[in-house]
């Protein structure tokens, strides 16, 4: 039981509490390090595909609404499209360049979403940062540990831009996407330049939609 | 039957016409035998896509879980006798103990592997394999092959599957012929099974899948060679 007087020391200072505790909130925020934000972001969106109705009933809508809000933002998918582009990038005119990442990121965005609810009994380990303190480009490890099956490592690659993470590649089981779809990209190149390209994936994200997912 | 037969051939021949005319030409150095793996990736694509995918589907939809929990595990089992032996040929003496502990446990306390006790006690999965021993002593990859109903290998990791055949404890242990090929087939739709997300996955993804499986399969192999660190590759510009 608390005395009157403390009782309200405690509510005059009050809204004092609540500032200082802000202000060290948002600093802590500008300064969250990649692990953390790795951390943070995977847990927020995997307890969103743990508890979601929606999610866990396959509804794409809500799928893809919780990847542009929680995800996304946390890409860089220019980075992402110049590097899995490659050599093409610098010939293609800026017209180009933001119809190439538009496209890629509504691939990536459409593939994620199919496979979101698996992750559904997942747990998520992750490993101790190796990383000067200066450093702006690091990679996160992770590890995927469902039951009954092997652990799959996941890993990030993320830039500091300004004050920000940005992730540029993900790693699944030494697979690295940006890698992986150089290979695809430049075929389409050669065969059809930029355009073709452009075209190509144009052409794949128009696909039907393949079936819903759901959770098992 | 021998009509099923033709119109297999007759599928694949088109198949392979097809490919031919709209062949994508990509020059990876890793796949000198390009045009012939994309004929191989066709075929496949018809033997598998008509017959294995949809009725390992099947075993998977109508058998119960713990049921294909158990049969996967009685071959991961397997799976571990061949890391052992490797972990030796790589002298990685650690490992070995490793995972001899868990084809000791699994087997004597998990009704012959049947259950994983050792992965219930965290004691984690090895995963080597004479492909990836070849690539410790510097035996380089050598060609991208595709291998119809196999899949994607190279030329090492080839060998070392043959090599593999011969090691396996079932090769020895299980004299009576016809046992042994349904335990290889039953083995065989438990591996397939384990990839039915990831066809899903690539179906989605990829815009192309014959180049997409490719560059997954050579660098998931990079990484296991290299214990999961791989030297950073090199640009290409």
């Amino acid at each position: 039981m608390m005395s009157a007087t403390k009782k309200s020391i405690l509510r005059r200072a009050a809204p004092l509490f609540a500032a200082a505790a802000l202000l060290l909130c948002s600093r802590a925020y500008a300064q969250e390090g990649p692990d953390a934000l790795v951390k943070r972001v995977s847990e927020e969106v995997l307890q969103i595909v743990k508890t979601d109705p929606k999610v866990q009933a396959g509804d794409r809508e809500r799928i893809r609404e919780v990847i542009d809000t929680k995800l996304a933002p946390h890409f860089d998918f220019e980075r992402m499209t110049a590097l899995a582009v490659g050599r093409g990038w610098r010939q293609a005119t800026p017209e180009q360049q933001k119809q190439l990442v538009e496209q890629f990121r509504t691939l990536l965005a459409r593939t994620y979403s199919n496979a979101f609810v698996q992750y559904k009994d997942q747990t998520i380990s992750y490993k101790p940062l190796r990383a000067d303190a200066g450093a702006t480009d690091v990679q996160v490890r992770t590890e995927i540990i469902r039951p009954g099956q092997n652990p799959v490592q996941i890993d990030y690659s993320l830039t500091k831009k300004g004050n920000e993470w940005k992730a540029y590649d993900v790693i699944v089981g030494g697979v690295s996407l940006v890698t992986n779809y150089r290979d695809e990209f430049n075929a389409q190149i050669q065969n059809g330049g930029i355009d073709g390209l452009i075209k190509s994936l144009q052409a794949k994200n128009a696909g039907p939609a393949p079936p819903a997912p759901t959770a098992k | 039957m021998i009509d099923k037969a033709m119109h297999l051939v007759f599928c694949a021949a088109l198949a392979l016409l097809a490919s031919g005319c709209a062949t994508v030409q990509t020059t990876s150095k890793d796949d000198p035998f390009e045009p012939w793996n994309r004929a191989m990736y066709d075929i496949h694509q018809v033997v598998d896509g008509q017959f294995i995918r949809p009725a390992v589907q099947a075993y998977v939809d109508t058998t119960p879980k713990p049921i294909q929990q158990g049969i996967h595990n009685f071959f991961a089992n397997l799976d571990d006798v061949v890391s052992v032996v490797n972990d030796f040929l790589q002298w990685k003496l650690e490992k070995a103990g490793n995972d001899m502990g868990r084809v000791m446990l699994n087997s004597f306390f998990g009704l012959g592997g049947i259950i994983d006790v050792a992965s219930d006690l965290s004691i984690e999965k090895g995963n080597e394999d004479f492909g990836q021993t070849f690539g410790y002593w510097g035996i380089p990859q050598g060609p991208y092959l595709f291998i119809p109903v196999l899949g994607p290998t190279t030329v090492r990791d080839g060998t070392g599957l043959i090599a593999r055949a011969y090691a396996s404890p079932l090769s020895y242990v299980i004299v009576d012929v016809p046992t042994r090929n349904i335990l290889y087939g039953v083995g065989f739709v438990d591996l397939r099974a384990q990839y039915l997300e990831t066809d899903r996955l690539v179906d989605q993804a990829a815009i192309d899948k014959y180049t997409f499986i490719r560059r997954s399969y050579l660098q998931r192999r990079e990484y296991l060679v290299y214990d999961g660190r791989p030297p950073p590759p090199k640009e290409e510009d």
